[in-house]
């Protein structure tokens, strides 16, 4: 993985990804590391995201890596209209791996071919974020104890959300069972769909949630917005039916977790929070492990 | 019958060797030019656009003089011309034939249809995996989306 950027799910294997997940559970026993003590990390978020940039540059932070970057384009010289191809060449000048977010979709593929040093991909457009995806696999690992052969549903807006698409794709690797509850308008589209064809693995798709809730290992929601619908009178009438409420988790298996990317809006209410099952804030600690997994292994300081 | 053979063969005079593109939708002859960048070749060209097919109805059809092309070269006109013969002249004679195939992968020629792509703001020379040489399919090799022939622009 030494000098390999990470732009899609995809890029990185199986063995891979399970490299990563072990690495993250190293970082989780012990956080402090002080190993990338000579290195600059580069964080470029050509759109805002504060909690992705904040989970990256603590990580970098806690294996004592300096931290350059900017957090919004207007700070930078985009705002003089430099081009993403000028811009990414500098920076892999000043640092030992880039950090991005770009609105663009392929942006980072872009960067990581103009570039010196190794890309992260920090979510590109509407295309890919994987490190979310790993943080999620890793977070489905830790409260399972495996990733073979589990029942996990996906909860909302399966039509646009690239966390669902992403995640959807890497599980078909693991003989997943998929549950995916969605309004009409928001199904998964055929595309991700087919990946989960040709593994020829099991999935099922459903408008109501309270029939899954039984049945799976995970449930794995998403917030569904108001402008993804062309009808707004269709998001009114669909809106109240994809809330998780507490009661409806009475005939969940003991094993059951809730996943969610966050922020939140108001898809999961709050008196879910102190069930047990709620694993949503665990998850977004998870990506820090994950995060410096990935800084470590890809500048190479880890075997 | 053997003298209109021959003034429809007149139409477009015969060279003494290089390629015969027969066989292409006459809407797409400019744009086989294009992709071949033949628009700035500097010997003998001969371009001829509906003329009578019996194949096709109307037909486009290229010859150009003193050029023979790659197969991966040619192989980029198969997006826009599927139904293209080659014929290898040779001292006025045929001396091969050839059909196009569509390729594996494909750039710089095709626009990626998404416009939030990084292709479509910077640029970039575009690059393509075919996923469906059949119902013709290109998987953009920056943001991933699908390209049909739908919606497929040529730049």
């Amino acid at each position: 993985m030494k000098n390999k950027s990470l732009v899609s799910i995809n890029d990185f294997n199986r063995e891979e990804h399970i490299r990563i997940l072990d690495l993250a559970g190293n970082f989780e026993r012990r956080p402090r590391q002080k190993i990338l003590e000579d290195y600059v990390v580069a964080t470029l978020f050509f759109e805002p995201s504060t909690r992705t940039r904040l989970s990256f540059e603590s990580a970098a932070t806690r294996l004592g890596a300096r931290v350059i970057g900017f957090s919004e384009p207007g700070s930078s010289s985009v705002q003089k209209g430099e081009s993403l191809r000028d811009t990414i060449r500098t920076v892999s000048n000043y640092a030992d791996i880039i950090v991005m977010r770009h609105p663009k979709e392929g942006s980072a593929r872009f960067a990581s071919e103009v570039s010196k040093v190794p890309v992260i991909n920090a979510g590109d457009g509407a295309n890919q974020h994987p490190t979310q995806t790993l943080l999620d696999l890793y977070s489905i690992r830790k409260t399972q104890g495996t990733l073979d052969n589990l029942n996990i549903a996906f909860i909302g807006d399966l039509k646009y959300g690239r966390t669902v698409h992403s995640l959807t794709m890497a599980l078909c690797n693991y003989n997943t069972t998929f549950h995916l509850v969605s309004p009409a308008e928001l199904k998964l589209p055929s595309s991700v769909k087919m990946h989960i064809k040709e593994k020829k693995l099991g999935y099922h798709q459903y408008t109501d949630m309270s029939e899954v809730i039984p049945k799976v290992d995970i449930l794995y929601m998403t917030r569904i917005q108001k402008e993804r619908f062309q009808d707004p009178m269709e998001y009114e009438k669909v809106k109240n039916s994809y809330i998780l409420r507490n009661a409806m988790l009475d005939d969940a298996k003991a094993n059951l977790r809730i996943l969610h990317p966050l922020p939140r809006v108001n898809e999961i209410t709050y008196d879910v929070d102190d069930n047990p099952k709620a694993y949503y804030f665990t998850q977004a600690l998870n990506g820090v492990f994950v995060r410096q997994a990935l800084l470590a292994a890809i500048l190479g300081v880890v075997e | 019958m053997e003298k209109t053979e021959q003034r429809k063969e007149l139409k477009v005079s015969a060279i003494e060797n290089g390629t015969v593109i027969d066989h292409i939708p006459s809407h797409s002859v400019y744009q086989v030019l294009r992709i071949l960048n033949l628009t700035e070749y500097n010997d003998q060209l001969l371009i001829g656009t509906n003329l009578e097919s019996q194949k096709m109805g109307k037909k486009g059809i290229i010859k150009v003089s003193n050029k023979f092309f790659k197969s991966d070269e040619i192989n980029k006109i198969a997006l826009v011309a599927p139904s293209a013969t080659l014929i290898l002249i040779k001292n006025f004679g045929v001396s091969e034939k050839k059909t196009v195939e569509i390729p594996s992968k494909v750039e710089k020629i095709v626009r990626c249809f998404n416009p939030n792509c990084i292709t479509n703001a910077e640029e970039i020379t575009t690059s393509f995996d075919v996923v469906n040489k059949d119902d013709l399919k290109l998987r953009c090799h920056y943001c991933e989306k699908i390209t049909a022939k739908d919606n497929m622009t040529f730049k």
